[in-house]
């Protein structure tokens, strides 16, 4: 019995080493705040936001702009307010910029956006929803870098803060600490940002204005994401009514089994 | 031929038809065989599910493979994008690719939960050997049908496991770089591994597959199904009717029965596809999400979770693993020439076959062992209707001490799925070398430990509760 025990014992230490090796590359990502999926108002200004400052670079090439009805907008509000390139409403977001501009000016292409919500997800640390919301939210100056910009989340990113004007500049103060598990060494953590410039948004304002813009990211990921669940539901429905079904059915056919 | 049979004149006209046709096809005898005169025992419990519920994962997995396969394009510049357009365009189009992704992981959990039932109650057994021989030859197909299919939506994780395994196949000495290359039909995984993959996935494997499961199914209902007490249930039959008298007509008893199972089934699979899809990343990992692409390596590059164990038997193959492995095998040979109790010729086989083991152990890459183990802890499984040597079938009649160690056979086997997820570690790597010798000793050793111990006397009749 001991050694049983001591061997679980010994299990339970590997996964809680995995998981803290897992926290320890990166920070921490904050929570993005679910409600807003839902949310038709903050999906269109999203929408907005996402073809004003994201779709000049990155394209959305298995997304079509006539999708965006399923968030309430009508067609002609689409080509009004939505398509900038030549495109038909039909269309999938493209973008103009050739492969080998994107090199030279951004030293790759910028990644397809259409699915990036779903391909950022990591187990232990939260969705990629959490990480878009964290990233977009810790920008920061930093004159080392080719583009002036460094990111928490995304060290040594390639993409400029493109959403400055909205949220101001900001530095971030890293101190020297004493490693916890080696005296010996020193870690160099971040402490906070400290703002440079005011931007259009109050920082508050800007949280939210981000929240939008993953909101449309995590909705253009999968459209048919809230179809889904609703069905689910009538679907689990169905099938616990059969399931009672099927156990009385059942019930009555053995009842002659001796 | 059999009798030319008539209806009875103004018979109804469904009894007509009946008659007309079993004068050409066995339609109403084939249906008696198998279904309404097929006699299983009574005492069938909760394990006994999941052969029914693979046949129905199957089924879902063709339907909905061939819809997808409507609007999947083969194509390396293609087929990321068909996947989306599947999810996006195709009315209805997530609903059948949440099917089939999830179905393949369901394929697997019933597939393990069914070989482990057989495991516990015996069922390989004699006179049921190749019952089981065509079941590990079904999963053998199946792991093969899932790492192709697991190509085709052209993600990252697609196309570096498929690289990393298939690379795995140019350790195998001398044929090794040209039998990859066979594979691929490139040097690097493209556009050709992608057509031959697809054709294999669509075509090729699920033959195979169809064709075993019906050999599976006519070889057990040639000898009959086992039960949960590992007891012949035809030794004693009713003299009046000739049936078992612990056996009951599979249908309508065990079809309404399995109505239930299956309606169970569905409410779990249907909470995955409706409410996580993605299952945390185990069913679709995230990295799938972005397009393949060949100049960016993935950090960390694991199989799908139902390959794992397999995987972290692999990477327990180290240099000092090999000395562990050369160690036992000179302990192995010694045993076996002092007292195994073999011929003087016998003997001096054993002893250069094993020095031969050592040497070949020796002289090749790591990698190269650690290709052997993987695929020798799938082929183990074949041989184990003759590795256990126990009086009785069941786990019931076994000493108790067997279900520790069975016990500790799964978990084992859930430690070393759990590592093959995570990225290389030290004590990982070690926990997983314990894991493959324990793995690899309750089979081996089999013939010897299944015999110890005190056997519980096994009833002359099932163990049944009436409902």
């Amino acid at each position: 019995m001991k050694t049983i025990k001591n061997f679980i014992i010994g299990l339970l230490a590997c996964l809680s080493i995995g998981s803290v090796q897992a926290a320890a590359d990166g920070i921490e990502w904050d929570k993005f705040p679910k409600e807003r999926i839902t949310d038709m108002a903050a999906l269109q200004h999203g929408a907005k936001l996402f073809v004003n400052y994201c779709l000049n670079c990155h394209q959305a090439a298995f997304m079509r702009y006539n999708r965006m009805r399923d968030i309430g907008l009508t067609e002609e509000q689409i080509k009004a307010n939505m398509v900038f390139t030549g495109a038909k409403v039909g269309d999938t977001m493209m973008v103009a910029m050739a492969a080998k501009d994107a090199k030279a000016w951004f030293g790759g292409q910028p990644p397809d956006l259409t699915v990036i919500a779903r391909s950022r997800s990591a187990a232990g640390k939260g969705s990629g929803a959490d990480y878009i919301y964290t990233y977009l939210r810790t920008y920061y100056r930093d004159e080392t870098k080719a583009t002036g910009w460094n990111n928490l989340a995304f060290p040594g990113v390639g993409m400029p803060h493109v959403l400055w004007e909205l949220q101001g500049q900001q530095r971030a103060v890293f101190v020297d600490e004493k490693d916890p598990h080696d005296p010996a060494k020193l870690v160099h953590k971040f402490k906070n940002f400290e703002p440079l410039t005011a931007g259009i948004l109050a920082p508050a304002d800007y949280n939210l204005a981000v929240a939008d813009l993953v909101a449309f990211l995590q909705w253009m990921g999968e459209p048919v994401q809230s179809d889904r669940v609703r069905l689910g539901v009538w679907v689990m429905l169905f099938l616990a009514v059969f399931t009672v079904i099927a156990w009385r059915l059942n019930a009555s056919f053995w009842k002659d089994i001796k | 031929m059999a009798e030319f049979k008539e209806a009875p004149a103004g018979a109804p006209v469904p009894e007509q038809l009946m008659t007309w046709v079993d004068n050409r096809f066995p339609a109403s005898k084939l249906f008696k065989e198998h279904m309404s005169e097929y006699y299983a025992p009574k005492n069938f419990n909760f394990w006994y599910f999941f052969g029914a519920l693979a046949m129905l994962v199957l089924v879902i997995q063709i339907v909905t493979g061939i819809f997808l396969v409507m609007h999947y394009k083969p194509d390396a510049a293609l087929a990321f994008a068909s996947v989306e357009y599947i999810m996006r365009d195709v009315p209805w189009g997530w609903l059948v690719r949440y099917m089939h992704s999830t179905g393949a992981s369901a394929f697997f959990i019933v597939v393990y939960l069914h070989m482990w039932r057989s495991m516990m109650y015996g069922s390989y057994r004699k006179p049921r050997e190749l019952i089981w021989i065509f079941g590990c030859a079904i999963f053998l197909a199946l792991m093969a049908e899932a790492f192709m299919g697991y190509l085709l939506p052209w993600g990252q994780m697609s196309y570096w496991g498929a690289q990393v395994i298939i690379n795995l196949f140019a350790a195998i000495p001398f044929i090794g770089p040209d039998l990859s290359l066979l594979i691929r039909g490139d040097f690097v995984v493209g556009d050709a591994t992608l057509n031959r993959f697809f054709a294999f996935h669509v075509i090729a494997v699920p033959l195979v597959l169809l064709g075993l499961v019906v050999a599976h199914i006519i070889a057990l209902h040639e000898v009959g199904s086992n039960n949960p007490d590992g007891i012949e249930i035809k030794a004693r039959r009713d003299p009046k009717t000739g049936h078992p008298i612990d056996g009951i007509p599979f249908h309508p008893y065990y079809s309404v029965h399995d109505i239930l199972g299956v309606s169970v089934f569905l409410m779990l699979f249907s909470a995955v596809i409706f409410f996580a899809p993605e299952m945390g990343g185990y069913f679709l990992e995230y990295n799938n999400f972005i397009p393949a692409d060949s100049l960016t390596t993935p950090l960390h590059i694991a199989p799908v979770w139902y390959f794992t164990p397999y995987y972290s038997m692999l990477r327990a193959v180290t240099d000092p693993m090999i000395n562990v492995f050369a160690v036992i095998v000179a302990l192995a040979t010694v045993l076996a020439v002092l007292k195994g109790g073999l011929a003087g010729v016998w003997k001096v086989a054993v002893l250069v076959g094993g020095l031969g083991l050592i040497v070949a152990l020796k002289a090749f890459d790591a990698k190269f062992w650690g290709v052997v183990v993987m695929g020798m802890s799938v082929l183990v499984l074949f041989p184990l209707p003759w590795l256990d040597r126990s009086p009785v079938k069941s786990i019931r009649y076994k000493p108790s001490w067997n279900k520790w160690l069975y016990g500790a056979f799964v978990i084992n086997f859930f430690v070393l799925g759990y590592l093959g997820i995570k990225p290389p570690s030290d004590i990982g790597t070690l926990v997983s070398q314990v894991g493959t010798i324990f793995y690899f000793g309750f089979f081996l050793l089999m013939p010897w430990w299944s015999r110890l111990g005190e056997f519980k006397p096994v009833p002359d009749r099932v163990t049944f509760q009436p409902h």
